[in-house]
């Protein structure tokens, strides 16, 4: 596929990265020759220096024949014109935008194809606020994603001792929880992946990936391990984009505290926020956590902007008392360095969001994609579509689907809207069929042997090795014969 | 001495206009052949050419209104016209002194409806009505009715406008032009005022009295054309409707403005004030019913209710009509309801007091305080309707109440001094710089200021001024800096 991606900075990086080991054909526009030189010093991608929104520079970026156009700038409004004139004169088939401004995102109709033309905004700061939010919700999860709108979730926790089932084979699942319908999907044991089958024993120390129902996430991590109580008091340090958005959805239900450095910020801040309290000074500063009770809080979230603040006010703050602690690093070196210390979670943003960009890349009719274990193992969201005559899926039983080994079908969907309505962004009317219809139809089923997959289903696949995607992307594709 | 020039050429052009206003009493006299119509047509006349004689000989002085000049002006305007309005009182009771009759009209003026005249069912209707019209006129304000008609006064009206209008933040123009938003405003104003007028004439009053009264509910004035003021109709239905255009009217006419622009109610939902308003009185209402019929006041709740709502509405609001001397009750309710009178009312209405949205700002501030003790590092601005009210206007607001509760208690102790007692002296004052009207005791519900002594009624005269000018606007007239070249 041919893609254009306007904007070298981290989301746009972190994209080129991901996409060019799968054969695609890159180009990366940016204002700064000095990064785009850098980039193409360690990846095979094309570099053109200019501003995204001239159409000039677009033309040598080879927009006239691209599949896809990566509009990542900065700017909010350098990606929606991007978008525009990708449209009016190149007929670019896909457009994707990073939306940062929630003022935009609160107007979709601006994105519809009469206007700015977008067909998915992507906004990664709502990404990874939501998933904070989640990992609050469920303070005993490592991840928790979502998938079919929230319809099943795949959850990661790490088994203890203490939980019924741990030291125990798989299979004795069903009699613990006999209401609950569920499926682990994979075993991650000292950073090597298991696949599970009936008999494998669940250590204390595993990385347990499991799909159940939102509802049900609850009475099988209790399996696991023991359940700590909820949380109430969240603190978060640095008040950016994605602290000020946390606070934002978190202060009517928690009690939380934000820290914010920059005395003008911190104002703004608290203009904003209407429950949370705003503390203007250093996260790193011990009197400062002190004073606030650091040791009470629940959760303490570092978010800032600097990765060496996220840690040390994150390690600090577990020092002095706090439950769990989550760090925002950017640099993939430190997230292996800080992950099995004393941070419980790190997050790093960009594998974060890389999941809802990489759904519009992959091949077939992919509805979500979330990137697991710093990418080297990925849960898909896949739309069966044809017949079985056109399908290697559609109709057979999942035990008779031959799926590489690695490969796991956790999950079914049925009755979801279709692709029109399905994916977020672009379409007005979206919100209202997102609301009118899959809230009632939608039906999880998690998959067992005997499950029979029909034509439209939502099928979430977890696949262990990166490098069998394609052939999963393959099986799922309709043959010749389906139009 | 060119300021005091400039600012007497508009200033005789709001006396034309103020001179006009007097047709309405004289065309009542007129048509009704009362005896008053000899006072109306020498009051207009002399009115008339004052203003006309104050215009010509300053004309050459005429320019731009600066800041300073705004102040000046609105000052003279409020002071001055009750010179003219007294004319008819003068003409009609030569026995009525100079100190009475100024204090009649200035009451009329500020909205606070306190009189020294008895026997009001006696009066022409003519004069009746001319109390009447002087607080509707006062009520939106003299000067925004000046904007609204006279194009000249420019971009100094602006500074009037804002000097005139109550409220501590005065930067929201509701329109691009400030003519078109007095202009506006006025004919809010005037639009529920004609539908209080026909609500009254429906409810059983004649005409005269619903003309009179719709004025002085509307303006939060509070004058009756009968000494027992509405205990003289007895209705709970005409009750019932002065409640309700009270609490109109002491909503912010700002926020009446863009309901009626924007053709929904949404605009009542984003004052900050009204809700709180409103909220508050109803609770007092149903709060003082409950501890009328505890005191075994009134022997069943539903005749407390009744006496505890129109009475608490219209004293919360500063409007002062009584259904019932309400100083005969248990003393805590009366307290309570003077108490409300001097916060209650909206910023932007017609009532008087430091408004809600002072008081509002003054608790979120207290609340603010405690915040900044238990957390020294915490960022917390003082939030109203959502958004941060800056901290000049905060300062603004405490200096405010300073000024206000040093007003009350400096002309409380001048009156004390002056020979009254405590409770009539502060009830007194309290009731005039609200812009209420009675007071307790000697000048309560059932009684009047008659008994007052000059000094005393020019005290009281005066704080009805720094009430409606809202201290600042009066009092910066007199500090030294304002005259300094």
């Amino acid at each position: 596929m041919k893609i254009i991606i306007l904007g070298a900075g981290r989301v746009g990086t972190s994209v080129a990265e991901n996409l060019v080991s799968e054969a695609n054909d890159i180009t990366m526009v940016d204002v700064a020759s000095d990064k785009l030189l850098l980039l193409q010093d360690h990846l095979d991608l094309r570099t053109v220096v200019g501003n995204a929104s001239h159409p000039s520079v677009l033309i040598r970026a080879g927009a006239e024949d691209a599949d896809m156009i990566l509009a990542v700038t900065q700017s909010d409004e350098t990606n929606l014109v991007a978008c525009k004139l990708a449209a009016t004169m190149f007929n670019t088939p896909t457009k994707i935008a990073r939306i940062h401004s929630a003022n935009f995102l609160a107007y979709p109709e601006i994105f519809s194809a009469e206007n700015f033309s977008v067909d998915f905004v992507i906004c990664p700061e709502q990404i990874l606020t939501e998933y904070i939010e989640k990992l609050i919700e469920f303070p005993e999860a490592l991840q928790v994603l979502d998938f079919a709108n929230g319809k099943v979730s795949l959850v990661a926790v790490r088994a203890f001792h203490g939980g019924p089932l741990v030291g125990r084979e798989l299979q004795e699942l069903r009699q613990h929880v006999p209401n609950v319908d569920t499926r682990v999907a994979a075993i991650f044991r000292k950073d090597r992946p298991i696949i599970p089958e009936g008999d494998t024993v669940i250590e204390a120390e595993d990385e347990v990936f499991f799909l159940a129902a939102a509802k049900d996430i609850r009475s099988v991590m209790r399996e696991m391990r023991r359940m700590d109580k909820p949380v109430e008091r969240v603190m978060i340090a640095g008040g950016g984009n994605i602290g000020k958005r946390l606070a934002k959805a978190l202060e009517k239900d928690y009690q939380v505290k934000i820290i914010e450095y920059d005395k003008r910020a911190s104002e703004r801040l608290a203009a904003d926020l209407h429950h949370a309290l705003v503390l203007h000074g250093d996260a790193t500063d011990e009197d400062l956590l002190e004073s606030e009770n650091v040791a009470e809080m629940d959760m303490f979230c570092a978010l800032t902007n600097d990765d060496e603040n996220n840690i040390m006010s994150a390690l600090l703050a577990k020092r002095m008392g706090a439950r769990k602690v989550i760090a925002l690093i950017n640099r993939s070196a430190y997230v292996d360095l800080v992950q099995s210390g004393s941070i419980d979670i790190a997050i790093s943003p960009a594998q974060v969001t890389i999941g809802s960009l990489l759904a519009h890349v992959r091949r077939g009719d992919v509805a979500a994609v979330h990137s697991l274990r710093r990418g080297a193992a990925e849960a898909l969201e896949l739309v069966v579509h044809g017949d079985a005559g056109s399908s290697n899926v559609v109709g057979r039983k999942v035990a008779d689907i031959r799926l590489p080994k690695g490969v796991t079908i956790g999950a079914i969907v049925r009755g979801l809207p279709t692709a029109e309505n399905r994916d977020w962004g672009s379409h007005e009317e979206k919100k209202e069929t997102k609301d009118a219809t899959s809230g009632r139809d939608a039906q999880v089923l998690i998959a067992h042997h005997d499950t029979i997959i029909e034509a439209e289903d939502h099928v979430v696949v977890f696949v262990i090795n990166k490098k069998l995607i394609h052939q999963v992307e393959k099986l799922f594709q309709v043959g010749v014969g389906f139009l | 001495m060119s300021r005091l020039f400039a600012v007497t050429n508009v200033l005789g052009m709001v006396i034309m206009i103020f001179g006009l206003t007097m047709l309405l009493p004289l065309a009542i006299s007129f048509w009704l052949d009362d005896t008053a119509l000899f006072a109306h047509s020498q009051a207009i006349l002399i009115t008339i050419f004052c203003g006309l004689v104050m215009t010509l000989v300053t004309r050459w002085h005429r320019r731009e209104l600066q800041v300073r000049d705004g102040f000046l002006l609105v000052v003279l305007v409020w002071s001055v016209l009750p010179l003219f309005a007294t004319l008819p009182f003068m003409f009609f009771m030569p026995h009525l002194g100079f100190t009475d009759a100024y204090f009649e009209a200035a009451s009329g003026i500020t909205t606070t409806g306190s009189t020294v005249l008895s026997d009001l069912d006696k009066l022409p209707p003519s004069i009746n009505l001319w109390r009447g019209e002087l607080q509707w006129l006062g009520g939106m304000g003299l000067i925004v009715l000046a904007v609204a008609i006279l194009p000249l006064l420019g971009v100094g009206g602006r500074q009037m406008f804002k000097a005139e209008t109550p409220g501590p933040m005065k930067d929201t123009k509701l329109t691009p032009r400030i003519a078109e938003t007095a202009k506006g405003l006025w004919l809010i104003y005037a639009g529920i005022t004609l539908a209080c007028i026909v609500a009254y004439r429906l409810a059983g009053m004649n005409w005269l009295d619903a003309v009179m009264h719709a004025f002085t509910t509307l303006s939060l004035g509070g004058t009756s054309s009968h000494d027992a003021s509405f205990g003289y109709w007895d209705s709970p239905l005409i009750e019932g409707i002065a409640i309700f255009f009270m609490l109109i009217a002491g909503v912010n006419f700002a926020s009446h403005f863009l309901v009626w622009r924007a053709k929904s109610f949404s605009p009542y939902r984003h004052d900050p004030e009204a809700g709180m308003f409103i909220l508050i009185t109803a609770g007092s209402c149903i709060g003082l019913a409950f501890y009328l019929w505890f005191m075994d006041v009134y022997p069943d709740p539903l005749t407390a209710l009744r006496y505890a709502s129109f009475n608490t509405v219209s004293v919360a609001t500063t409007t002062g009509y009584a259904s019932t001397d309400y100083y005969l009750w248990p003393i805590f309710a009366p307290l309570w309801m003077l108490f409300l009178s001097s916060f209650c009312s909206s910023s932007g209405s017609t009532g008087g007091g430091i408004k809600m949205i002072r008081a509002q700002l003054l608790f979120k501030q207290v609340f603010r305080e405690m915040i900044v003790i238990m957390h020294p590092q915490a960022v917390s601005p003082v939030k109203l309707g959502g958004s941060v009210v800056p901290n000049r206007i905060v300062f603004a607001v405490l200096a405010f109440l300073s000024i206000y509760i040093a007003s009350i208690v400096s002309m409380t102790l001048i009156l004390a001094l002056s020979g009254l007692d405590l409770i009539t002296a502060l009830s007194a004052v309290v009731a005039c710089i609200n812009n209420l009207g009675p007071g307790f005791s000697q000048v309560g519900p059932a009684t009047t200021f008659a008994v007052l002594t000059d000094f005393q009624i020019w005290v009281c005269s005066f704080a009805m001024l720094l009430g409606r000018l809202e201290l600042f606007t009066l009092l910066i007239v007199f500090t030294p800096a304002f005259w300094r070249k």
